[in-house]
This record gives structure tokens, sequence and C-alpha cells, in this order.
């Protein structure tokens, strides 16, 4: 591998980890459109800046591009407080409006700068490394350390603000009461979301930045029930998307961009179908053994119900089940079958009997 | 007037030009179990979240034993609506109740082994020592109950405010609060509870505001919870069996 070929990889990384962790907090509060509609926005903070700056290098445009980014959150917000629009639809609304504006503006007035609309989209990944910074003598692509800045800032924040991040999404009402400023903790993950689109778009485009905010954290959802796990799961799905999207794109000879956010959702669905306890195999699997064990509770209630009365023999013979509760012979049998295997029940003199086990799952479950 | 642990006077909050509470004036003794009731969309949550500075006042003045609540946050404990939050929240029961904690630690500091101690303390104290570890999203609605009020327990107020704490529970869960609650007040503590069924305010609670905009009634039970103050506060749609004070719960649920 070249260096620029490993400088590209290590540039979508960094991306992914940077995007893929307040990713995970926009997923668990169901925000995860605002990171469409910052990702798209926060162009428009830089087109106004570099009409004040003229300079598309200027530190000042990510900031403005921040700015903008917090406006549109608080714009949905009036929006959605109107009570005339709902949330989904306010955003629907307000980014394109922003978006729209930008785009316009660019045609119109910067047509002839190094701002095209393309790049807004998909961004220009491979041709990062020819954009060069050299910081404490080491000489690496302008993107490796914008991203990795952003990457440190990220990680610090939430670390330092794990404890409040965690109860603010999960219980905004006590932490208002706690005094633990939910509105603030909101406002600065959108800020953190903002700045990261800004840093990312440039590489990767605004398209990109949705997928890596959103399938990274919400595939992590499926494999863990723990928050800090979550965090881990979704900035390592983030690299591998970056980096599969990287040699997908090379074999297909495609966009960089495009392969990642490819890669992102097929990631997705391989969680959403094998992951170990949520996914739909697992839930399949379950739903199975649950219709099973069911079954047996049924038919351990049926035979207690029965046991001691006159009609027992009778209700008690596997074929009268099929008539009785209704089952079809194969499935009887194999509930049968089953039962006896677990010991709950044992034939005598060709009737069913409860065993103690079974006469116990029949207790329970009456109990429930 | 220190004896006081809430002070409301004039309290009005509005939604939009609405008014939600009206003029409410309030006054809770230390040390007393009382229950706010009165028809859905009374604002009897609402009263709650204004006291706890949750939505915003048009007027009036909240004390808690004797100063504004920003100075006083320390002393109040909070057991909100258990449907107001995700509990598919990756987070365990353990972790949800050492949240209460998170006032007293403040900004930064992280939760460690006193904290967790206390959550595990609180939990055994509602009998859910077992479930410390267990998800919060395979808990039952009466577990879910319980966790939030070992929450509250941990924070170790002086005055609890619970928004439906019986909401959804079993007749065993209901007990096992109830009996929480009154050792609360043994200890002088003093809980304020928006409550749903009528028929047992008088058995679990011994004082009583009855709410419908504005303020019906406020006092002891004996002397609050009469048939005519009812009968103002639900405009006649509660049908009394008993002139005394078995009234039978309002006929829907709900906020």
């Amino acid at each position: 591998m070249s260096a620029p070929q490993l400088e590209i990889q290590l540039i979508a990384a960094l991306v992914a980890v940077a995007c893929a962790l307040p990713g995970v907090f926009l997923v668990l509060r169901r925000m995860a459109m605002m990171s469409d509609a910052i990702s798209h926005t926060v162009l428009l903070g830089i087109v106004l800046l570099f009409f004040v700056v003229r300079d598309l290098e200027s530190p000042w445009l990510i900031l403005g591009a921040a700015g903008m980014g917090v406006l549109t959150v608080v714009l949905v917000e009036v929006v959605n407080n109107t009570g005339l629009v709902k949330q989904d639809a306010a955003i629907g609304l307000v980014f394109p409006a922003l978006f729209s504006l930008a785009v316009i503006l660019i045609s119109r007035f910067a047509s002839g700068v190094h701002l095209d609309t393309d790049a807004v989209l998909l961004g220009e990944l491979a041709f990062a490394p020819f954009e060069r910074l050299t910081v404490l003598g080491i000489d690496l692509p302008k993107a490796v350390w914008v991203m990795g800045g952003i990457v440190l800032i990220n990680l610090s924040l939430i670390a330092v603000f794990y404890k409040e991040l965690k109860l603010a999404t999960f219980d905004p009402a006590l932490a208002a009461a706690l005094g633990l400023a939910p509105a603030a903790l909101h406002y600065g993950l959108m800020t953190m979301v903002s700045v990261t689109a800004v840093g990312a778009f440039e590489s990767v485009g605004s398209v990109l930045v949705v997928a890596l905010m959103v399938g990274p954290a919400a595939a992590a959802r499926l494999l863990t029930d723990n928050l800090k796990r979550m965090l881990a799961l979704s900035a390592g799905l983030g690299v591998v998307s970056a980096i599969g999207g990287y040699w997908l794109a090379r074999g297909l000879d495609a966009n960089i961009a495009g392969s990642m956010a490819t890669v992102t959702g097929i990631l997705f669905v391989v969680v959403l179908v094998l992951a170990p306890e949520r996914g739909l195999v697992a839930l399949a699997q379950r739903r199975a053994r649950q219709r099973w064990e069911f079954a047996q509770a049924m038919l351990a209630i049926h035979l207690l119900n029965h046991e001691g009365r006159p009609d027992y023999d009778e209700e008690s013979k596997v074929v009268h089940l099929q008539e009785h509760l209704r089952w079809t012979p194969d499935f009887a049998a194999g509930v049968v079958a089953r039962a006896l295997e677990g010991e709950l029940v044992q034939h005598r003199n060709g009737n069913l009997e409860l065993m103690e086990a079974g006469r116990e799952l029949a207790r329970q479950r009456l109990m429930h | 007037m220190t004896d006081l642990a809430i002070e409301i006077t004039d309290l009005t909050v509005a939604y939009q030009d609405k008014p939600v509470l009206w003029d409410v004036d309030l006054a809770v003794p230390t040390a007393t179990l009382m229950a706010i009731v009165g028809p859905n969309g009374a604002g009897k949550t609402t009263l709650i979240k204004a006291v706890l500075g949750l939505v915003k006042s048009a007027a009036g003045q909240v004390l808690i034993h004797g100063k504004a609540y920003a100075e006083q946050r320390h002393l109040v404990g909070y057991v909100p609506q258990r449907g107001s939050v995700d509990w598919d929240f990756p987070t365990s029961v353990l972790d949800v109740v050492t949240m209460g904690r998170y006032g007293e630690l403040g900004w930064f500091k992280r939760p460690g082994k006193t904290e967790r101690e206390a959550a595990l303390e609180a939990l055994a104290q509602v009998g859910m020592a077992d479930y410390a570890s267990r998800q919060i999203s395979q808990l039952s609605g009466g577990q879910q109950q319980r966790t939030f009020l070992a929450r509250a327990l941990v924070q170790n107020a002086q005055l609890y405010f619970m928004d439906e704490p019986f909401q959804g529970v079993d007749a065993t869960t209901e007990r096992a609060i109830v009996d929480i609650l009154k050792s609360l007040r043994a200890a002088g503590k003093t809980v304020v509870a928006v409550h749903h069924d009528l028929q047992t305010v008088p058995e679990y609670f011994d004082w009583v505001t009855l709410l419908n905009v504005r303020r019906i009634a406020s006092g002891p039970v004996a002397e609050a919870f009469t048939e005519e103050n009812l009968r103002l506060a639900y405009g006649g749609r509660v049908a009394f069996l008993s002139p005394h004070q078995h009234a039978p719960s309002e006929p829907a649920g709900g906020g």
C-alpha cells in the first residue's frame, strides 16, 4: 500500500469515529434525522462566513458552520413549538430552506472558488492526501489533523460529561430537577454534531456524515445493552465501514464516500439479521422456542385440570389432544415428544400422565 | 414558617394563553403524606413540574422549607411518571437508581463505591435487590415503579414529589410502596403524590389537595376530602356510594 492509500483510510477511519460517537446520543434521543439536517445546513454557515473572511482555509468557517448547525436545531424547535407542525415535518421544512439558500449563494456569487455542490454531497476523499499540513514537524494530510482533533474533542467531551449526557438523554426531567442543565447539554451535543459535520463533510460529504452518525450507532444498539459498550461498538463499526468502504471502492473503481455509506448499510443489515439477542434470527428462534414452551405448558395445564376427574382417561390420550386443543397431528406429536423428553409427562397405559416437573410447571404458569 | 415543607402562593401556569393552574395557594406541613387529586387535565402534574421549575410559571412563588427551589434542590426528590422515560434505554436497574445521586455528585464527578452501595441499599428497601444488574427493558410495570422509587430514595431528600407512583402496579407493589411512604413520613419526611384512586386516599394519605385548575380544597383528609369538595373538583362526575369517605375512583385514568 502506498502512503496516500494509508492516509485515505486513516482519514476515513477518523471521520467514522468522530461521527459514530455523537451518533450514539442522537440515536438514543430519537434525533437521528437531525444529523441529516445539520450536515446539510452547515454549508450555509460556511458560505456566509466565506463572504466575510474570503478564505476557504480559515478556521472561522468551522465556527460559522457550527453556529448554523445549532441555529438549525433552534429553528426546528421554533417551528415544532408552534404546535402546528410535527418535528419530522419541521426538520423537512427547515433544512432544505437553509441548504437551498446555500446552494443559490454558491452558484450565484462563489462559482469561481473551490466550493462546488458535488463535493458537498459526496466529498473528495481521494484528493484529501494532496492538501498537507505540517504540525510539530509531522507532515500529514490536513484532514488527518482536523478529524483527529475532532475525534479527540468528541472523546474528551463525552468522557467528561458522560454521566450528565446519560441522564439528560434517559430522563431530562430528573436532570433538570437535579440542576444538571439538560438544555445546555442538548445544545452542547448539537454543537458537537455540527462541528463534526463540518469537519467530516469536507472529506466525505454530507450524505456520508448522516450514514456514519446513524448506521454504526443503530447497529451498536442491537449488539449491547450497555451505553459504554454501545459507544465503543459504534466507533468500531464505523471504522470497519470506513476501511471496508475504501476497499470496496477500489475493487469497484467507485466513489469512496459512496462505498463507505454502502458498507455502513450492509453492516447494519448484517447486524439486524444476526445480532445475538435482538437480531431477526435470534428473535425467530426465541419465538419458536416460546411457542413450544407455551404448548407444553398448555398440555401440562390441560392434564392438571382433568386430573382425578372421570373424563381423565379420555382427555389424556394423545389422539384427543388434536381434537380438544385443536392441534395438528404433527404439532401435537412434537409437543408430546418434547414434554416426554423434558420429563414433564410420561406414558401410562396409553394415556399421558403428569410428572412432578410438569405439575410444577402447570401450577407456576397458572399463577401468572 | 419553617415547619412548612411547601408554601405556594398565587401560582399560575399557562400554556400559551390557556391557564393550566390558576392562582393556586398551598401550604403543606412537614412530615405529611399529601395526595393531589383531581380530574384529567386538572393540572396535577403541572403543579409538581412548576414547583420543580420544569415548567415556567406565569406568576406566583414557591418556597421549599422556606427558600426558593434552586437553593433547596438537595432536599427534594422526584419520581416522574413511569411512562415519561424510554425503558429501552441501554442501562441497568442499578445504574438508573444510581442516577438519583447525580445531583449530590454535581458536575464532572463520577459515581463510585459509595453511590453504588447506596443504590443497592435502596433497591433492597423496595424489594428489588435481586434485580440490580437486570436490563431495564426487562422490568414489569411494577418493577419500573419500584426502580423509580429506589432512585428517589437514594436522593435522601426531605421532600418527595411523586407523579402517579401507583400507576399500573399490582396490589403487592402498591402495598409495598405505601409502606415505604409511611416509613418516609415516620422519618420526618414529606411526600406529595399525584393520586388517581379516590377510594384509597383516606387510607394512604393524611393530607389532600383537590385540584381542578384552581385549588378546590387543601387540608387534612378529614376536613378537605368531603363530598362537596369532590363534587366541586370533579363537576358532579363522581357518583358517591356512601356519603362519607368512600367515593369510587374516577372514571378514566391518565394525566
